[in-house]
């Protein structure tokens, strides 16, 4: 998803449909549009007649809209959900990366004679290519017969033995000549003129399929990658015509995504077969990198993900530990396990680009908002994608706009697409900006947001927000809210918005067995999300049998293809394929029985775990013995993901959440009290696991906005603190209470009407609440993240801004 | 991790007989595995401690406690007696790192484990305290170091533990195959780095910790301890405080102000606990206590906001040992 487009990302085949005219075959359908107990209505919408009925709202579902037991909840919780990093397979060998130890070089030579005499080691492999990072675009400018070195971390070489200690050894034991270069690891230090250039002309970086990656047809001088501009209207006007302009710089760090599982695979390399497990958000990704790197047809690699311990956006294809582990399965003979320690996982897997931003808006006395401009550097590494204008670009109303992207390139591994890619930075100047402007009008936060923002569901979720207790507790006052003492209280608010995105690659197959078994396929990964209870969900809806008596079989290329997991798309694009492959299977079933019971398929039901006859001229029966009466062992179905049903209308999603902070002002210390989350993602199809995920990005948006910080030492290019130790993360004690309340809005454009909460589930305001909670709190901003005691105490030696007072 | 050898030893004497040609002596095995994971250490062989029966437990005895090094910190901050006559050191064993560190953890190993530095932590990065000659924070990236005695090396010292047992004046019983046991005093046991950066404690390489001492406190004795941190879980700290006060009536007959994540070797004040002698406790003589701790601060090019933070947890520390002030929030753990 690159942020940086003013325009949504538009799927091809959406855009074909869209511009088709109303095909044969479809007919006109009424569906539940809106916000129920607020805007709910019926609408119109072509849709194709092989499309299942429509889905009513949530309340008059048996099983979707409710929250089952998680389907993998007791494997995970005792330890025998089986991870890529706990794979082990008969002759396995653990293989290590070489990593290189200076932050930028030119490979002279790489000397693996001693490393392959040590007893143990049967391969060893010296990177060619390496994946991830940007590149030249004249690849001449930088001759070497090795990739050239561009951060220190970054893999060189690989060894496979038969136990880890000896392939740690013998990575110890492969010699790597290099010739340095000058190297910079400081953004403000990059963008000056004389600065150490980490490429000698323009690069580019190519995006996953999870996002990320930067514009192409951009100027480079020096370091900075860009201007990328987008301009609306006329944005000088807009500013002349304005009655107040705020204007600010804001700052943001480095953050690592620290999944809990680290990148990597076991490949295992047969003649007719490459098998790998990975740790991955897209089992297809992983094939598909495969395949090309290795020129192989896809079919003859098999990609498996039966559990991974998260991703973030960093885990899409096979990536350096996939290609390299795969490369020495094939050398060697054997299955190879390649996963990368804490120390790679922070130098060398993604991270989120750091921003530098002056933000200036422009608006009349009633809030109307006149003009925007951001102008933006940050540093994804030696990789491109820093771009956060999305929430200026999509989340208010204005003519006027103007935005300047810049990537900076400095001498550190390269970003990748990190939960809402852009956001977080975004919002936290965009909606800190928008609070100041509330109090320089003297106007209500949630009064000025529904003056300029024209989204009809935050409308409603401000609406729930502006009627809570904790916002009716806010002095609306800046540093008033406190009374005596050192700590200090206050209550703040942000917005947040993401797009719907569709991947149309999403299939999956029903099966029914005569035993009456039920079980449904996809290629589809679970990220941690949960989505196989949905799946099992879905049918058993369709089925109307409970959804533990559903087999969910995912995370297998052999399977039907599946959506790879990233901008949060997995439920809004594969449950529509799930459910028109179980309406199918069903139709099949009923058909494929109906002459054993004297009936037609038209006739029955399935509902309440049984075979009913809507004429009443069959006594139910149960599923189970219905399904005996099959003509055939196994009816199936698949389906593919066909596009929305009004794929003209552009929806986004979001969120509106309200941060209760406690400022120690002795201590700097900001304790998140609680926070109040309203979100939606369309129909909710498993509230828990929405709350889940909620709860998940509030966290690693408190995370974010306190803690995390990737430090790399400017004088020798090394990061400082890569473990979980001194890379910082919430802990339990970190943690506020958090009220997440998920409201159902119902957009009418697919069968299951699903989208999805990955990004939009607080991870992208969290840090802008709580910024704006502080000021509400001392009536000092705070214009950095992470906002650590160092910075708050420095922060708090302003006096307050008594010009955001009116 | 380098290939080594465990000896598996049940009693003292088996261990100390083992601890000869570069073993290394492991007891919960918190930080030593950090070490020899990042490469810090490469022992030959291990000396597993660990099954000692002899070492475990704690003794109240007519002169005090005896604590047993192997005692496990989550084992001394539950104990009655410590909670009720020892506060300040069942506060520090209690908020050390997480639950499950704190059941693993042993009080010899917390007393002995490495300073924190991240570039003395770092394989990356090789420093005074391995041996080299130059010393990397000093230019580099210093937020989290010391603000005292910081002229050589401004790593920090990492025990809540001993910061506690500083401010009891405990002692640490030594144990050595040829030279037998031996008594130092806490104060004396930390090695400042200006003496030997590479060397942290007193200890030999033949010795074992095998206990520490507290003396009983003196009638009238309050204490506590608390330690802040960028975060509330799983944390080092960025500025702590360990207060103990023996009180005659309001009066403080005299007190203990000890600081750990301010200096390189846990460090008593007795500018502090001057201001506090022979005065009444109150919010006022405490936040002059805390500001009097940081005379002769030296902080480096990041770390100034420590010398804000110290007087407010000392002040905060002995409002709390006094009675006066609750357990703060603010406070980690």
């Amino acid at each position: 998803m690159a942020t940086t487009k003013l325009t949504p990302e538009v799927d091809p085949l959406l855009q074909a449909a869209a511009n088709a005219a109303p095909a044969a075959g479809t007919e006109t359908v009424q569906m539940p549009v809106g916000v129920p107990g607020y805007t709910l209505r019926q609408e119109p919408r072509q849709v194709p007649v092989t499309e299942p009925p429509v889905l009513p709202v949530n309340k008059d579902l048996q099983y979707i809209g409710k929250s089952p037991t998680r389907w993998d909840s007791h494997a995970k919780v005792s330890g025998t959900a089986r991870y890529t990093y706990d794979m082990q397979l008969p002759g396995m060998l653990y293989a290590k990366f070489v990593c290189a130890s200076v932050p930028h070089a030119r490979i002279v030579s790489v000397d693996t004679s001693e490393a392959e005499k040590l007893p143990g080691v049967k391969g060893v492999y010296v990177v060619q290519h390496l994946l991830g990072g940007a590149v030249l675009r004249n690849p001449s400018l930088d001759p070497s017969k090795y990739p050239i070195v561009r951060y220190a971390g970054q893999p060189v070489a690989a060894v496979a033995a038969t136990h880890p200690h000896i392939a740690e050894q013998a990575a110890q034991l492969v010699k790597v000549q290099y010739d340095a270069k000058p190297f910079v690891v400081d953004m403000t230090q990059a963008r000056q003129p004389n600065s150490p250039q980490v490429f000698p002309g323009p690069a580019d970086q190519a995006g996953s399929a999870g996002g990320g990656g930067g514009p192409h047809d951009v100027p480079q001088t020096g370091n900075v990658h860009g201007p990328s501009i987008h301009k609306k209207g006329d944005p000088e006007q807009g500013f002349k015509d304005a009655d107040v302009i705020v204007e600010g710089k804001y700052t943001t760090q480095v953050q690592v995504h620290n999944a809990l599982e680290t990148h990597g695979v076991v490949a295992d390399w047969k003649p007719d077969l490459l098998t790998v497990w990975a740790s991955t958000q897209g089992t297809a990704s992983v094939r598909d990198e495969l395949a090309a790197y290795f020129k192989m047809p896809k079919s003859q690699i098999r990609v498996i993900t039966e559990f991974m311990g998260g991703g973030f956006g960093a885990k899409f294809g096979a990536g350096n530990p996939g290609v390299v582990a795969a490369q020495l399965s094939k050398q060697t003979g054997a299955p190879v396990w390649l996963m990368l320690d804490r120390k790679q996982e922070q130098l060398s897997a993604g991270n989120r680009p750091s921003s530098d931003q002056t933000l200036r808006i422009g608006a009349k006395k009633d809030g109307t908002i006149t003009a925007m401009q951001l102008i933006s550097y940050g540093t994804a590494g030696c990789g491109t994608g820093a771009g956060c204008a999305g929430p200026v670009t999509h989340l208010y109303d204005s003519p006027n706009l103007h935005t300047e992207e810049n990537d900076v390139f400095i001498n550190a591994g390269p970003a990748a697409a990190f939960r809402a890619p852009g956001h977080p930075q975004g919002a936290f100047a965009l909606e800190q900006s928008i609070d100041e402007l509330a109090n320089k009008l003297n106007m209500d936060p949630i009064d000025l947001r529904d003056k300029i923002d024209s989204n009809p569901v935050r409308r409603v979720e401000r609406q729930i927000i502006r009627e809570s207790a904790l916002w009716k507790s806010r002095n609306p006052k800046p540093g008033a809210g406190a009374g005596s003492g050192y700590l200090k209280r206050g209550v703040g608010l942000s917005q947040s918005v993401w797009y719907r995105f569709i991947r149309m690659d999403s299939s999956a197959e029903v099966r029914v067995h005569r035993d009456g078994s039920i079980e449904v396929l996809s290629a589809v990964q679970d990220i941690g999300t949960g989505i196989k209870t949905v799946m099992a969900q879905v049918l058993a809806e369709q089925f109307g049998v409970p959804p533990q008596q559903i087999a969910v079989k995912i995370g297998d290329t052999n399977y039907p293809i599946g959506p790879n997991s990233g901008g949060s798309v997995t439920t809004a694009s594969l449950t529509p394929a799930v459910r028109d492959a179980a309406w199918q299977a069903s139709q099949k079933f009923l058909a494929s029985i109906a002459p054993a019971l004297n009936t037609t398929a038209d006739d029955l039901v399935l509902t309440g775990g049984e075979v009913r006859s809507k004429s009443g001229k069959l006594q139910p029966v149960s599923f189970r013995r219905a399904a005996k009466k099959m003509d055939t062992d196994v009816v199936s179905a698949q389906a593919k993901r066909i596009p929305d049903y009004d794929p003209a209308k552009y929806d986004t999603y979001g969120g509106v959440d309200v941060a209760e902070v406690e400022v120690d002002t002795e201590m700097g210390l900001i304790h998140v009290k609680r926070i109040f989350a309203v979100h939606d993602c369309g129909r909710p199809m498993n509230p828990m696991q929405v709350k889940n995920q909620i709860n998940g990005g509030l966290i690693q948006g408190i995370s974010y906005a306190l803690y995390e910080n990737r430090l790399l030492d400017p004088k020798f290019g090394y990061m400082v603190n890569p473990n979980l130790d001194m890379y910082k993360i919430a802990g339990p004690r970190d943690i506020p209470q958090l009220d997440v309340h998920v409201i159902e809005s119902y957009i009418g454009q697919s069968s299951t009407d699903a989208s999805g909460i990955g990004e939009a589930a607080g991870v992208m305001s969290a840090a802008a609440a709580i910024a704006n909670a502080f000021h509400n709190a001392t009536g000092v901003r705070i214009r950095s993240t992470p906002m650590t005691p160092a910075v708050v105490l420095e922060a708090l030696k302003q006096a307050p801004q008594r010009s955001e007072t009116a | 991790m380098k290939q080594f050898t465990l000896a598996d030893c049940t009693t003292e004497s088996a261990a100390l007989s083992q601890l000869n040609g570069g073993a290394v002596v492991k007891a919960g095995g918190v930080d030593l595995l950090d070490l020899m994971k990042s490469g810090l250490i490469a022992p030959s062989r291990l000396v597993n401690i660990r099954n000692i029966s002899g070492m475990n437990g704690i003794q109240s005895t007519p002169d005090g406690l005896k604590i047993g090094a192997l005692t496990t910190l989550a084992e001394i901050s539950e104990n009655p007696e410590i909670k009720s006559q020892y506060a300040i050191l069942s506060d520090a064993c209690g908020h050390a790192a997480t639950p499950h560190i704190r059941n693993m953890a042993t009080l010899g190993g917390n007393l002995l484990q490495q300073n924190r530095c991240w570039y003395f932590r770092s394989d990356d990065f090789a420093c005074l305290k391995k041996g080299k000659d130059v010393c990397f924070a000093f230019d580099g990236l210093n937020q989290y170091h010391a603000i005292f005695d910081n002229g050589t090396c401004p790593s920090v010292a990492p025990s809540s533990a001993a910061v506690a047992l500083l401010g009891l004046n405990a002692n640490v019983e030594l144990s050595s195959a040829k030279r037998g046991k031996r008594t130092v005093a806490l104060k004396d046991f930390y090695v400042k780095p200006e003496v030997n950066p590479m060397t942290r404690t007193v200890i030999q390489p033949d010795e074992l910790l095998t206990a520490v001492t507290v003396p009983k406190p003196a009638s009238g004795t309050r204490s506590a301890y608390q330690k802040y941190g960028d975060k509330k879980s799983f944390d080092w700290a960025i500025a702590d405080a360990g207060v103990v006060l023996e009180m005659n009536g309001n009066i403080c007959r005299k007190a203990a102000i000890v600081m750990g994540a301010a200096s390189p070797v846990v460090r008593r004040s007795p500018e502090a606990e001057a201001v506090l002698q022979g005065k009444p406790i109150t919010e006022e003589t405490a936040r002059a206590a805390g500001k009097a701790a940081m005379q002769g601060a030296q902080p480096l090019s990041m770390n100034g906001y420590k010398v804000q933070l110290f007087p407010v947890a000392i002040y905060r520390t002995i409002l709390l040992a006094a009675g006066q002030m609750g357990r703060d929030p603010s406070a980690a753990g």
